[in-house]
């Protein structure tokens, strides 16, 4: 249970602080005009597809004891794979939201002001128009994390009842040959990616009727 | 008696280095409905585009009621006296009543004023029935109505018509059609009309300018242009020669 919990509470906390940085950070790169923002969106592109072990040496380095931030002792804590996974979410939800809000942008932009609509108003009416996608970037990143091993293993260590998650177990389980125990997990792991996906999108408030 | 409530002087729009508009001078009179017909491709859309101020023209100048427009200062203040129909209709994703609320709202009207003016704008075509569905899930028809109710709810003093009819089943056309024609007449809207259609052209428009390859051949009171066209070119697409 207590794996389960863990997983649940790192990749979280994980997505939501990904969030609250990338989906700001995708609506500004959205509404600017793309030849202004090609370099940004090019670095976003490539570390969306960031190696997830790549994050997770960066972040060992980071935290290991002769590292920088050696003094917080945050390796091989939850807090050392939420710093992680976070760095893993967010190119994915920045790069998701700013395809999103692009996506978006021309048509209702037009319909907007030419409406009467400032160029705030304008702004909101897109990020409002592309929630759906926006509600989809953030599910995407949270599946990443939750199906990710790479980094968790390597800065938090795998330790059981601390730093234990679902895919790290699934590995542990795997290695001594605990088969059924792995496949368990593994269909744990599937439920929960079910139900998350199907609340987020109940969230999305789709007109009734 | 004839007053100016929109002119073109020496326009210039420019995409990369093909200039798609080159016009020296149109004027829009008040009260009018004032067709812009021409080939597909000669600059009509961009032409409402930039009178409605959503595109900048590349050189020339913009003039409504006299006074320039086109240095962008004030323009929130312009572009909400004036509104626009689009070929293709964009609902935003949420009911009917929201999308015609949508412009009262951005200046900042709320309660029972708002609710009132949209039922109001609603029922006028015939819309009441369909105010709490979703806009998305319109017939084609449906949605060019809600479009049309959502901009005159502004009470705009010009009206931007581009082809609104092109897509629609002929109920649904004249419906449109009568719609204009009647807030032209009884609420005093100026309207400018792009259309395709020298049918529809003939039953609504007071005036015509033809428009080629961006630039204006010839103008002139409907019936006129639509009898006795000058230009060879005009001929040709008054007659339906012209491939579009
Ligand atoms: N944003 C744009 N970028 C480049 N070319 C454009 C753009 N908008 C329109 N054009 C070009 O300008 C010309 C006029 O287009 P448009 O005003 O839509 O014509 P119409 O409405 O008469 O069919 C066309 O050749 C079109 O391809
Ligand atoms: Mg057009």
């Amino acid at each position: 249970m207590h794996i389960i919990w863990m997983s649940l509470f790192v990749s979280g906390i994980s997505v939501f602080l990904a969030s609250a940085l990338g989906i700001p950070l995708g609506t500004w790169l959205g509404l600017l005009p793309a030849h202004r923002v090609r370099w940004a969106a090019q670095i976003i592109y490539t570390l969306m597809g960031l190696p997830p072990v790549l994050a997770g040496l960066l972040i060992y380095l980071l935290l290991s004891s002769s590292g920088p931030f050696g003094v917080l002792k945050l390796l091989y804590t939850p807090w050392a794979m939420v710093v992680a996974q976070t760095v893993l979410a967010f190119p994915i939800v920045t790069g998701l939201t700013m395809i999103a809000v692009r996506s978006k942008d021309k048509e209702i932009r037009d319909t907007a002001v030419s409406l009467g609509a400032s160029a705030w108003q304008s702004a909101l009416t897109i990020v409002r128009e592309a929630r759906l996608a926006i509600v989809g970037a953030v599910v995407t990143g949270l599946g990443r994390l939750m199906a990710e091993v790479g980094a968790v293993m390597m800065v938090g260590g795998n330790i059981e009842g601390k730093t234990r998650v679902m895919t790290s177990a699934i590995v542990l389980e795997t290695r001594r040959g605990n088969f059924e125990m792995a496949i368990g997990l593994g269909i744990v792991l599937l439920v929960l990616a079910f139900i998350i996906n199907s609340c987020l999108y109940r969230l999305q408030g789709v007109p009734r009727n | 008696m004839n007053e100016a409530i929109l002119e073109l002087d020496s326009l210039v729009k420019r995409f990369g280095s093909r200039d798609v508009l080159q016009v020296e001078r149109l004027v829009f009179q008040k009260g009018r409905i004032h067709g812009i017909i021409g080939p597909s491709g000669s600059g009509k859309s961009t032409l409402l585009r930039i009178l409605n101020l959503i595109e900048k023209p590349s050189a020339g100048r913009v003039f409504f009621h006299g006074q320039d427009i086109s240095l962008n200062n004030g323009r929130l203040a312009v572009q909400r006296r004036m509104a626009m129909v689009f070929q293709k209709p964009v609902m935003f994703n949420t009911t009917v009543f929201e999308n015609v609320a949508y412009g009262l709202k951005v200046r900042g009207l709320r309660g029972p004023a708002l609710r009132d003016r949209v039922r109001a704008e609603l029922k006028t075509l015939g819309l009441e029935q369909l105010e709490n569905q979703a806009a998305r899930t319109l017939s084609g028809g449906e949605a060019q109505r809600v479009a049309l109710a959502r901009v005159l709810v502004t009470d705009p003093e010009v009206l931007f018509l581009d082809e609104p009819t092109s897509n629609l089943d002929p109920h649904n056309a004249a419906l449109i059609e009568a719609m204009v024609r009647s807030v032209s007449r009884e609420r005093g809207f100026s309207v400018v009309l792009v259309t395709h259609n020298i049918f529809q052209a003939r039953r609504l428009t007071d005036w015509l300018s033809f428009l080629y390859e961006g630039k204006l051949i010839e103008e002139g009171p409907t019936p006129e242009i639509l009898a006795n066209p000058r230009d060879e070119r005009t001929a040709a697409f008054v007659r339906g020669d012209t491939v579009y």
